[in-house]
């Protein structure tokens, strides 16, 4: 047992007790980041100097008021800019980015908790990708079994706390990013409500869908790493200035009378049979637990993928025109003239999958096919928002398979685009809807790949879905499974 | 189905700033053409009568005061830039 079997509650309780220290939660991280990630290859860059010593700095400073993130190791993925450290996006086009000019307002939050920021996680390319194969620089892999992809984008992020490197982590999800590799590493991740937290600092994708959420290992922590991550932003124009919930209050809630949705759409042809008993077995816990489900229908499911497909790669044509080779990034050294210079830099710089969405959304918004493309699609976001809404009107939560399939091969899937985009069915209408999803642990498969429970909520009513996962979590034992790496049992 | 041909890839290409290679073009064509072929699907619904969403909050606009304030000093702002000369980002020529 590592000491990232515990929970926050009782790293904090071994820190005050003195059984522990920040330096030891922090060389642990790094040892087993030696240990293991040669296997996993979660992490692009690690921090360690630095990190070591904020360590000492925090043991010297603990008192009875720290935070109950104090000195927790964490995880960043790399399309969160952090001050000084570089941030690539997993894309070679940043690979000289060494030294980003300010912290995300997220990592700035996680810094005035006294968290310690232990490296940059893997990703797809500008987060462009569900397997993690669309890295620049490596192929994460799935701890529970390394021939598997450990999904994505957020790849890096769910691995690095399924494998115990580092205690939680952030990651980022425009259609899915968090909430499938979650789903892949049989860790918790949640997609807050769009606008709960500050993009200020994520390195745009798709700036309509686009939300930074945390990773954990339980339900618990992921309240609190949520809690210290929200709030209004004035640096981000989206940034919703809401009352924020005491989430951890709500976790010890009874789910007794609870109104269970499961849309007859998330069960039906392409999801697993495997997935499909997972999910059914997880509801009859929540029977036993007395609350009560029906079947519904998101009646527009089936063209979530295509909309999604048409908005974000729209959007992210706009947003990623910002990497020009101007102010920061790699330049070409092969142009003679400054649009020569935008082309071969941008081609240069960056990998086929993002030249793929960059050119269907440019096409997409280009004159003649805009009506047709980009505001159909804007149209159809409509009826899938109206889905949710209706189901919302009766129900207080939906609940349903994170994904179609448990993780699949490295190698299976990357040369298929719509193959590959398939894999989002089940998580992209969330995000098309603004509405929080949360993917937990509920069951392995008989290869020994975890199964995640997608739980989703109302606009801003993460309080129910922290309820839920909680309920099931105390009521199941599928969390406490570790992978077994290097020499683990 | 949707035909997208190499010229129209090219011309895409161009307007997106991207260089791609003749074997680029060839794979895109084809790429693009199966993507916006199942894009298609979205014509089943009839959406004459229904709203374009552009994102789901109900946000209003929010104004700051216009005042100048502490952000990026211009040493900063150029440490991470390519190339540079007196203080500016310096670029290849614009005229040939």
């Amino acid at each position: 047992m590592s000491l990232f079997d515990y929970t926050l509650k009782e790293l904090q309780e071994k820190l005050h007790n003195k059984e522990i220290t920040v330096s030891d939660l922090v060389s642990d991280s790094y040892t087993r980041i030696r240990d293991v990630d040669d296997q996993v290859k979660a992490f692009l860059t690690l921090d360690e100097e630095n990190a070591m010593e904020k360590a000492k700095q925090l043991d010297e400073q603990l008192g009875a008021d720290a935070s109950i993130l104090y000195g927790v190791p964490l995880g960043v993925k790399d399309n969160i800019v952090t001050k000084g450290l570089r941030t690539t996006c997993a894309s070679q086009f940043l690979d000289n980015f060494n030294d980003p000019l300010y912290d995300a307002t997220v990592v700035q939050k996680l810094d005035e908790q006294n968290t310690v920021t232990i490296g940059k996680l893997n990703m797809d390319e500008f987060a462009m990708g569900s397997s993690n194969e669309n890295s620049s620089y490596q192929k994460t892999r799935n701890p529970w079994n390394t021939d598997y992809v450990p999904g994505g984008s957020s790849g890096g992020s769910a691995a690095a706390v399924a494998a115990r490197e580092v205690f939680f982590s952030l990651g980022s999800d425009t259609g899915g990013s968090i909430r499938q590799p979650a789903a892949f590493c049989g860790v918790v991740g949640l997609k807050p409500t769009y606008g709960l937290v500050s993009r200020f600092g994520l390195v745009a994708f798709a700036s309509s869908l686009d939300q930074i959420g945390p990773i954990t290992r339980t339900v618990e922590d992921n309240a609190h790493l949520l809690q210290a991550i929200v709030g209004h932003d004035q640096m981000d124009a989206t940034s919703a200035d809401i009352e924020i919930p005491n989430y951890s209050e709500a976790l010890h809630q009874d789910v007794k009378g609870l109104k269970i949705a499961v849309p007859s759409e998330y069960l039906q042809e392409g999801v697993n049979q495997e997935v499909r008993e997972s999910v059914l077995n997880a509801l009859k816990v929540y029977e036993d637990m007395g609350a009560t489900w029906e079947e519904v229908s998101l009646p527009h499911s089936k063209y979530a993928v295509a909309a999604y497909y048409l908005l974000s790669s729209s959007e992210a044509s706009a947003n990623l025109a910002r990497f020009d080779g101007v102010r920061y990034g790699v330049r070409s050294e092969n142009a003679n003239n400054m649009l020569d210079m935008f082309k071969m830099s941008r081609s240069e710089g960056f990998g086929d999958e993002v030249k793929r969405r960059i050119m269907l959304g440019t096409f997409a918004l280009s004159s003649g096919y805009y009506d047709a493309y980009y505001k159909k699609a804007q149209k159809v976001r409509t009826l899938i928002k109206n889905d949710f809404d209706k189901v919302f009107e009766d129900y207080d939560i939906i609940i349903g398979p994170t994904t179609p399939t448990p993780a699949f091969k490295i190698g299976e899937k990357i040369d298929d685009p719509l193959t590959m985009y398939a894999n989002d069915i089940l998580t992209i209408p969330v995000n098309l809807a603004g509405v929080p999803g949360m993917s937990i642990p509920c069951g392995f498969s008989s290869e020994g790949l975890p199964i995640g429970l997608q739980l989703i909520g109302k606009h801003f009513d993460e309080q129910t879905i922290f309820k839920a996962a909680h309920a099931f979590e105390k009521a199941t034992d599928h969390h406490k499974k570790r992978p077994a790496l290097g020499g683990d049992q | 189905m949707a035909e997208i041909s190499k010229e129209q890839v090219k011309h895409v290409a161009h307007l997106a700033r991207l260089a791609l290679s003749e074997d680029e073009v060839e794979k895109m064509t084809k790429q693009l053409g199966d993507i916006i072929d199942y894009a298609e699907l979205l014509n089943e619904l009839d959406t004459d009568n229904v709203e374009p969403t552009t994102h789901t909050l109900d946000l209003k606009n929010v104004m700051r005061k216009d005042e100048p304030r502490k952000w990026i000093n211009k040493e900063d702002a150029l440490k991470n830039a390519p190339d540079q000369q007196a203080g500016q980002f310096r670029v290849p020529s614009i005229l040939e």
